[in-house]
């Protein structure tokens, strides 16, 4: 079968500095897949990469067997991969439903049926009561439902999140977990950045993790809180399972 | 044939220089405050006046005339800033360009007041003399001006490289919190940025005085031609200040030259467009706006 | 939950601009002809304002310009009416679809080089006054001497939309009611939505599927085209055009004051804004004659300017909006009601 996306090889630099370094990795469907590493290792610019964001330097990233690197954003989000963003970019002056309608409308034009689409997102993260609240009334973890409903108003079928946890209280990450099962068990695919461990250990299926813009190690998180190169990258060297 | 272009040629540069000294004093207010100052043109016109009254008042040369404008509208600046324009600093462009709009509005709104629209010609003691070097015959006025212009841009350039203050400076341009972090009085920085802004604006308002009939309705030029200047030699660079300005000289002077003279100022506006779209950032501007 | 939370204030908002159209329409029956030229003025700014209001006010997109856009309506209207005898009509629509055009030409070549923010609104200001100096230097077109139209007969022609004062107030009143209710549908429609999340944040909108490039492109274009149709009646209005006048960076500035004073990104802010400049501008401008002291005008637009950025930046009618939404609602008085009997 094959992968949903399937990243090769994907290179990016900025001048002297290599961010992203060779990375190869695949995602099946219908899973949730971490990519971790320590501050700078690479993972946001991995997103940027797949999303559309940013130019590789060389690589290429497949979706759904069709090569999309170097794609614009707006065409990587319309042909199924929505991301959000670490700090969380809701749109002023507008309401909590009205910012989930704008996803949808890559596919519709219709504003009733937009308006049915972002009832749907925000129900799927909890936020359907504060649909008419303005985003500036929001809390944290409110907000970063939020930027995940407008995400999934594009109809993705991959979501790739972005420290979706960053800042959240225990009890508040674990409302996010149920949320992205539920999106999992419904289908989606998720990639998420994450820096909890116990959060990456509760929810992931698949662990890559970076390091100085390189992969050094991929699997199932078990496999990979046991390897000695990933406790050296956090912990520093000497340090043993 | 020839000495005609040399003369042409040989006025752009010289009228230039002073347009690179406009172009600097926009080009520091942006460079350190990220600030598009919309109403520069209308400082360099306040420069025309002061040289027109200086003269007339106290019939001094036009370099006593160019350190009275230097001090006032030093001064001028550095209190606009204070008071008015550091409300707008952090909001949102659009918001900035409409404010200086505003001021724009309102200064020229004053010196209509204040002196009618009728043009003021200045009568300098070096009106009407002219030097020959070779094959150019050059009118004394516009080299003093341009030999000003020049000094003190050498002399700014020295200031911002050597100077305690000019690294300050230039450091509060590079990093706004980093310089706040290490103690910088950014406050203080800005204020005095706009007034040396302002202050290169009104001396070379001052020095062109015998070129140029003061009058209100010049500054809306002045200050589109010191943005085509700035941008074209780069928002925020101090060479391309100085090469932007001689660059829109010397098209200024052969546009007139080949085309109608009216078209002189049609040039300037093309080069803009042409550079905005394919080079926005111009000879040596910053990547980022 | 109501699916359209809005219908309430909804309902008030069309009733009230209703009847702000009913009694506009009144002024015109009933008022002497200094009003009428007058209102006629603000009328037209104000529908002007809202093209520039779309395009900075919800596309994002600043525009220091628009005179560019009002003179090519101008021209257009000018040229095939005085010169070939053609209906304004016709040198609207060809107004409309030259300006649109220019404007998407000059979207499309900045944001395919990535200008933006300041860099296009000075490209704006450039294109402007290049065009300005273009036409004036231009025989065809009259030059700097201008363009005249035949003078009124005082008959209404309306196929030539020609007419006396109070005939064009009402095409004004008529063409800045189009503006407002446009300007509403298309707030309210899906464009709406994508081009403010796309003047919000371009990067975030993008991310979300909005082809932020051609929106831009599309929003520029019906901003350039509707300011055209403004500029094409202006022309009609004042008998004459120069390219001075109706190309110049004052002409720019009078299409942003109306919504910068009035409301920027709003329905009604572009009308509140030019009723309060343009007569104060008038005003001014009368006292600085009479007194033989021009520039007053100039202080005065310049001093709203400041004031109405540093202490209202959304503008008065915003202000007004949430004053009235402040006062808290009047206990009903029970008229009509029969009294409750106690049982």
């Amino acid at each position: 079968m094959t992968n949903l996306l399937e990243v090769r090889n994907l290179t990016r630099s900025f001048g002297g500095l290599i961010a992203v370094n060779d990375v190869s990795f695949s995602l099946r469907g219908g899973r949730i897949t971490a990519l971790i590493g320590p501050n700078g290792a690479g993972k946001t610019t991995c997103f940027n990469l797949v999303a559309g964001a940013l130019r590789t330097t060389s690589g290429q990233v497949f979706f759904e067997g069709r090569a999309i690197e170097n794609r614009r954003p707006e065409d990587v989000c319309r042909m199924g991969i929505a991301r959000t963003f670490q700090i969380v970019r809701p749109m002023r002056d507008m309401t909590v439903l009205e910012n989930a309608m704008v996803g949808a409308f890559s596919w519709t034009t219709s504003v009733n049926d937009a308006r049915d689409i972002a009832y749907d997102s925000l129900e799927s993260v909890g936020l359907a009561n504060k649909a008419h609240a303005k985003t500036d009334q929001l809390t944290l973890p409110d907000r970063k439902m939020l930027e995940t409903a407008k995400a999934l108003s594009t109809r993705p079928k991959l979501l790739l999140l972005d420290e979706v946890m960053a800042g959240l209280r225990p009890t508040e990450a674990a409302g996010v977990v149920r949320v992205l099962q539920k999106l999992t068990e419904n289908g989606l695919t998720i990639l998420l950045v994450e820096h909890v461990m116990r959060i990456v250990m509760e929810v992931a299926s698949t662990v890559v993790v970076l390091h100085h813009g390189a992969k050094i190690a991929e699997g199932s998180p078990a496999d990979v809180v046991a390897d000695s190169k990933v406790l050296e990258s956090y912990l520093g060297a000497g340090f043993h399972a | 044939m020839l000495s005609l272009w040399l003369n042409v040629l040989a006025s752009g540069v010289l009228l230039g220089l002073v347009y690179g000294l406009v172009a600097l004093g926009l080009t520091i207010i942006f460079g350190v405050m990220r600030v598009v100052n919309f109403a520069h043109g209308e400082m360099v016109v306040f420069g025309v006046y002061i040289g027109y009254w200086s003269v007339r008042l106290w019939d001094v040369p036009i370099i006593v005339a160019a350190a009275i404008a230097a001090v006032v509208m030093f001064v001028f600046g550095y209190l606009l800033e204070t008071l008015i324009v550091k409300r707008f600093v952090n909001r949102p462009h659009h918001y900035q360009f409409i404010v200086f709009i505003g001021l724009a509005l309102l200064f020229s709104g004053f010196l209509l007041v204040a002196f009618g629209p009728d043009p003021r010609p200045t009568a300098s003691q070096l009106s009407f003399h002219t030097v020959s070097i070779g094959l150019l015959k050059l009118d004394l006025a516009r080299l003093q001006a341009a030999a000003t212009a020049g000094l003190l841009i050498i002399l700014l350039g020295a200031y911002l490289k050597y100077s305690a203050f000019g690294r300050s400076l230039r450091a509060a341009a590079n990093n706004r919190l980093g310089g706040l972090v290490v103690g910088l009085n950014i406050p203080q920085i800005y204020a005095v940025t706009f007034g040396i802004g302002t202050g290169c604006a009104g001396v070379a308002g001052a020095l062109i005085s015998p070129l140029f009939d003061a009058q209100p309705y010049l500054a809306v030029d002045f200050t589109l031609l010191a943005f085509v200047t700035v941008i074209v030699g780069g928002l925020g660079s101090f060479s391309g200040a100085l090469l932007g300005g001689l660059t829109i000289g010397v098209a200024e002077a052969v546009a007139a030259l080949m085309f109608a003279p009216s078209m002189k100022t049609a040039l300037p506006y093309a080069l803009l467009i042409i550079i905005l779209i394919f080079r926005p950032r111009g000879f040596f501007g910053a990547k980022e706006i | 939950m109501p699916k359209k939370f809005n219908e309430a204030t909804d309902q008030k908002r069309w009733i009230a601009g209703a009847g702000v159209f009913v009694i506009l329409a009144l002024v015109g029956f009933l008022s002497n002809s200094y009003v009428i030229s007058l209102m006629t003025i603000v009328l037209l700014f104000t529908f002007m304002g809202q093209s520039w209001n779309l395009m900075l006010g919800i596309g994002g997109q600043l525009s220091i310009g628009h005179s560019l856009f009002v003179g090519l309506g101008a021209y257009s209207v000018a040229v095939l009416n005085i010169k070939y005898g053609i209906s304004p009509w016709i040198g609207l629509v060809v107004g409309l679809t030259i300006a649109g055009f220019v404007g998407a030409l000059l979207a499309w070549l900045s944001f395919r080089f990535e200008v933006r923010g300041i860099y296009f609104a000075l490209l704006t200001i450039a294109a402007a006054e290049f065009a300005r100096i273009m036409f004036s230097g231009w025989e065809f077109v009259g030059g700097m001497q201008g363009m005249f139209f035949q003078a009124p007969t005082g008959k209404t022609d309306i196929l030539m939309l020609r007419g006396d004062a109070r005939f064009y107030y009402f095409v004004a009143l008529g063409v800045a009611a189009i503006g407002v209710l446009g300007t509403e549908l298309i707030s309210r429609s899906y464009l709406g939505y994508v081009w403010r999340a796309m003047r919000d944040d371009d990067e975030a909108a993008r991310a979300l599927g909005v082809r932020t490039f051609r929106h831009k492109i599309i929003v520029i274009s019906i901003s350039a085209g509707s300011a055209a149709v403004g500029g094409g009646i202006l022309a009609l209005v004042q008998g004459s055009i120069f390219p001075d006048s109706i190309m110049g960076m004052g002409i720019s500035v009078d299409v942003l004051i109306g919504p910068v004073v009035g409301g920027l990104g709003t329905a009604f802010g572009p009308f509140v804004g030019s009723l309060a400049a343009i007569p104060l501008n008038h005003t001014m401008s009368a006292i600085g004659d009479s007194l033989g002291i021009p520039g007053l005008n100039n202080i005065a637009y310049g001093i709203i300017l400041i004031l109405v950025v540093w202490v209202l930046p959304d503008g008065i009618w915003p202000a007004i909006v949430r004053l009235y939404r402040s006062i808290p609602p009047l206990p009903r008085l029970k008229i009509s009601q029969p009294r409750k009997v106690e049982e």
